[in-house]
Formats: C-alpha cells, sequence, structure tokens
C-alpha cells in the first residue's frame, strides 16, 4: 500500500544554516534583528513626510517648485538603496557539503603531519600569495572551508561573507560584496537628503520669520522643530560615516581590514588589492561587476518532493524556476548546471542518508525518464516513496 | 595509457549503471587577487581517467569564462553607470552581463559532461553550486567492476599536496 503525501515543494531558503531571516518567498534576506532597520525607515519615512507636508506648500509657492520635487527623487532613491541594501545575499558563502568537508580535513591531516599526542595541532592556516603578499586564509569551523581572501564570518547572521565590510544594524543586514556599493550610495545620498532638508527648513524659518515673526513660525509649522532636530544629529553620524567609506573605497580596503589593520603598513604589509591608483579603486568598488549570489535561495530542495501515488502518470506542474526539473530552460536568476545536478540528485540522493538506503534506480528501465523530462526528480521520488511503502 | 572497463556512452548510462566512488576538489587560484580563478593543477586521482590536456583545457576555459565575466572594463562601467541612474531597477528586467557569462559556462559545462566526462565516468559539478569555492568532479565506478584505482575514498587522503 503506497502512502499518499501531499506535495508541498520545499525551497532551498528554508533549509539554509545560519541566522537569516527570508521574506516573500526566499527574494529577501535580512538578519533576524530588524528593530534598528524598522527605525531607520521610521526615521526616513517620518522625517521626510514632515518636510512635504510643512515645508514645501510655502517653499514651492515662494521659491520655486523644484525643490520637493528634488526632494522626492532624492527620497525615492535614498529608501531604493536602502532596501537593495538590507533585502540583497551580501555575499554569502554557501557552506561546505559533508564530501568536501571531509576532503579539505584529509588535506590539513596530510599538511600537518603527525602531530605527537598532547600536543596541540598547528592552527589551521593555508597561506597564498596575492600581488606578491603572502596572505594568510583562515579555516571557518563553522562553515568548514577556508575563508577566501577578505571574506569574514559574521556572527551575528552566522554567515561566512565574501569581501565582508561590517554588519550594519542599521539597514538590518551585513555589508558584503554584493551589496557594499548600495550600502555606500545609501549614505552618501542620505548625506545629500539629511543637508537638502536641513537647509531648506532652516531656509523656511527664516523666510516665514521675516514676514510673521519666529514664534508664529514656529507655531504654524510645528513639524519644523523635529526636522532640524533629527537632521542636526543624523547629520554628524551620516556624513562622517560617507566620509570613512569613501577613504576606504579610495584605498580598496574593507572596514574589518581597516579595524584589524590588515594593511596598516607593519610588518610591511600593504593592501595586495589596492591598484595604488584612486579611480582604479573607485570603480572597482562602485561600477564593477554586479556579482550574482551562490547562495540558491528560490530552488527546490531535492530530498522532498513527494505526489500522490494517484498521479504517478502526472505529477502537479513544477514552476519554471526549479533548475533539478528544467534542464535546457535557464533558470531566471539562478545558473543552471541542470544535468550534473539530475546526475548527482539521482545517484547520491540514493546514497545520501536515507531511511531505505539504495544505490540503484530500481526494476524496469522504462520508468526512469530521459534527461530531457520535465518530471524526472518528479518521477525518480515517485519510484523511491513506492519503494519506502513496500 | 587509460584504463577503461566501462563504456559510459552518455550521462544516462552514467546513471543507470554507475555509483558514486569518490569525488575531486579543484581549490580556487588566489594569486591574482580575488578574481574567480581555479587551478589548472592536475588530481593524482583522474590520472587513469582522462588525459592531462583535455582536463587542462576545460579548466583553463572556464577560467577565461570567469575572467570575462569579472572584467573591469568599458562595458562593465557603462552597465554600472546606468545601472546606477535607475537607482538600480533595471537589474529587475536586464539580465547583468556576468550572469549571461554564468549561462554561457553552465552550457560549456554540460557539453563538457556530455562529450568528454561522462563517457570516461566523470562528472564536473558547476561550481556555482559550491559557492564558485570549488570545482567538484564525481568519479563514478561502474557497478560491476571491484573497485579500481581510484575506487574508495580512504585512498583520496594519501595524495600528499
Amino acid at each position: 500500500m503506497s502512502a499518499v503525501m501531499i506535495a508541498r515543494k520545499v525551497r532551498k531558503w528554508e533549509k539554509l544554516p545560519g541566522k537569516n531571516s527570508f521574506c516573500c518567498d526566499g527574494r529577501v534576506m535580512m538578519a533576524r534583528q530588524k528593530g534598528v532597520f524598522y527605525l531607520t525607515v521610521f526615521l526616513i519615512v517620518g522625517t521626510c513626510s514632515l518636510f512635504f507636508a510643512f515645508e514645501c506648500p510655502y517653499l514651492a509657492t515662494h521659491l520655486s517648485p523644484a525643490i520637493p520635487v528634488f526632494a522626492i527623487v532624492l527620497f525615492l532613491f535614498v529608501m531604493a538603496m536602502l532596501l537593495r541594501t538590507s533585502f540583497s545575499d551580501p555575499g554569502v558563502l554557501p557552506r561546505a557539503l559533508p564530501e568536501e568537508a571531509t576532503f579539505i580535513e584529509m588535506e590539513i591531516e596530510a599538511a600537518n603531519g603527525n602531530v605527537p599526542a598532547g600536543q596541540r595541532p598547528p592552527p589551521r592556516i593555508r597561506n597564498v600569495q596575492i600581488n606578491g603578499q603572502i596572505v594568510k586564509l583562515k579555516y571557518c569551523h563553522t562553515c568548514k572551508i577556508f575563508r577566501p581572501p577578505r571574506a569574514s564570518h559574521c556572527s551575528i547572521c552566522d554567515n561566512c561573507v565574501d569581501r565582508f565590510d561590517h554588519h550594519c544594524p542599521w539597514v538590518g543586514n551585513c555589508v558584503g560584496k554584493r551589496n557594499y556599493r548600495y550600502f555606500y550610495l545609501f549614505t552618501l545620498s542620505l548625506s545629500l537628503l539629511t543637508i537638502y532638508i536641513f537647509t531648506f527648513a532652516i531656509v523656511h524659518v527664516v523666510m516665514r520669520s521675516v514676514d510673521s515673526g519666529f514664534v508664529k513660525t514656529l507655531q504654524d509649522t510645528p513639524g519644523t522643530v523635529l526636522e532640524v532636530l533629527v537632521c542636526f544629529f543624523t547629520l554628524w553620524s551620516v556624513v562622517g560615516l560617507t566620509g570613512f567609506h569613501s577613504y576606504l573605497i579610495s584605498l580598496n580596503q574593507t572596514t574589518n581590514e581597516d579595524i584589524k589593520g590588515s594593511w596598516s603598513g607593519k610588518n610591511r604589509l600593504q593592501n595586495p588589492y589596492s591598484h595604488k591608483n584612486i579611480v582604479k579603486n573607485c570603480c572597482e568598488v562602485l561600477c564593477g561587476p554586479a556579482y550574482p549570489s551562490v547562495l540558491d535561495r528560490r530552488g527546490l530542495t531535492q530530498d522532498d518532493l513527494p505526489v500522490p501515488a494517484s498521479t504517478a502518470a502526472q505529477s502537479n506542474p513544477v514552476p519554471q524556476t526549479t533548475k533539478t526539473t528544467a534542464p535546457l530552460i535557464p533558470n531566471e536568476h539562478t545558473p543552471d548546471d541542470a544535468k550534473s545536478s539530475i546526475a548527482d540528485s539521482a545517484i547520491s540522493h540514493a546514497e545520501k542518508g536515507s531511511p531505505s538506503p539504495k544505490k540503484e534506480k530500481p526494476s524496469t528501465p522504462a520508468k526512469v525518464p530521459p534527461l530531457a523530462s520535465p518530471e524526472t526528480d518528479v518521477e525518480a521520488s515517485i519510484i523511491i516513496a513506492k519503494e519506502k511503502a513496500l | 595509457e587509460i584504463s577503461a572497463p566501462w563504456t559510459f556512452h552518455n550521462l544516462q548510462e552514467l546513471r543507470h549503471s554507475a555509483s558514486l566512488a569518490n569525488k575531486v576538489f579543484l581549490q580556487r587560484d588566489y594569486s591574482d587577487g580575488t578574481t574567480c580563478r581555479f587551478q589548472t593543477k592536475f588530481p593524482s586521482e583522474l590520472e587513469s581517467r582522462i588525459e592531462r590536456p583535455l582536463f587542462e583545457d576545460t579548466v583553463k576555459r572556464l577560467n577565461i569564462y570567469y575572467a570575462e565575466a569579472e572584467k573591469m572594463g568599458g562595458q562593465s562601467y557603462l552597465e554600472g553607470c546606468l545601472a546606477c541612474a535607475t537607482a538600480y531597477l533595471i537589474f529587475l528586467c536586464m539580465e547583468t552581463r556576468y550572469e549571461k557569462v554564468l549561462k554561457k559556462i553552465g552550457r560549456y559545462i554540460q557539453e563538457q559532461n556530455e562529450k568528454i566526462y561522462a563517457p570516461r565516468g566523470l562528472l564536473i559539478t558547476d561550481p556555482i553550486e559550491r559557492g564558485m569555492r570549488v570545482i567538484e568532479i564525481s568519479i563514478y565506478e561502474d557497478r560491476g567492476s571491484s573497485g579500481s584505482c581510484s575506487g574508495s575514498s580512504s585512498t583520496s587522503g594519501s595524495s600528499a599536496r
């Protein structure tokens, strides 16, 4: 008697290790603590709303209608950059699968040789030479990989991130290779927006006071006080941060490296990633290629695609986004190597921990479909489901 | 001299009659910085399976593709500036150059697997599925044959690196 199970498509983001939280079915990726991020959004939206409500009507008529228009454009750009920074994958490196982890372990043991009993084994470090400089790659015990150069493990998100800059609670995410330019543009545009609102709030108060007097002005537009206060305090931090990151970009350095003093010059260590040219460094960081995410969040996991046995011939239509079932149709955002994954999934799926271990696809060759069929994985799972039931 | 006690004519046969024996992982080559490059060192486990020039050719070609994807030049700057001007909304509808090259790489690996690697009982996994950290090469054994040279995983540790 075969078990009838309801199919629920489990996407890979649900099984990802690490302490991220996901929204919109894996499209949005953030850290777990989002409180400060909501505060950021509230402050920006709130202050801009006050500006549009109190300052803009007066300034549009008395100075120029371009003022609110430009403010809107700037506000939208700031929000776009903020959301882009917060919601995107910063460049998380997926953890090593068991075989890779074992392979690396064996390499380490071979390199270390025999450690006498009682002695601590040497630290797991790999030396590589980059542009004539020796760089030490550390081993990450959580992710079981040797971290690529410039990668670092974020303890808040529990992931190794490529070109790790820092974890920013204000955006609720790590800042790494993939979203650093959005983060920088966010701080830059926010600086501009803060200066803009601050300036025009003052201008507005001055202009209005000339007409109606200072106290009456403040009574007419109480929001102005709040705006000026928020902008004043924001200015110092955000403008300072933008300046700091501009400095880092010109040197092609990350906040992480700056804090650790990796390239401070002592021990003759120089930054091997810098092009020694400010323009080139800026171009690389800000205008470099848009790196794809190597974390497949929206693909379907392979271990559970059970379908009702009654519909063995015709399975539920599998959506286009699953790369394991559409070998020749490229997925929209994740690159395709379906043949390998099909072969891998078919064979290694059988041997990786499963309650009914078996190494071969059962019985009639006619049951196992050709590779180009979109139901490959599903039918394979049907067969396994039937076998389990027997 | 490659001794092949099996004949896999295509990936289907590989799937049906082979079992996974071992996996080799080709590491990244960081000598040029953080750009994506893989070491072309020929692993000893593959010595009896595939001719060295064929293998090196594949890896070199992959390196060329990755270099093309990450190339810093006029086109990438143009793409970057245009995207910035649209607040990166253009990426919602347009494919980036990197993604285009990745698709090319996916097709290339598929083709290489079909033509060269599967008939020799090997399978290359696209590095993007391993976080661009390694090129994973799976070594398959014919189920009928008794464990041949690079059979068990216990022997892979003996390869001194």
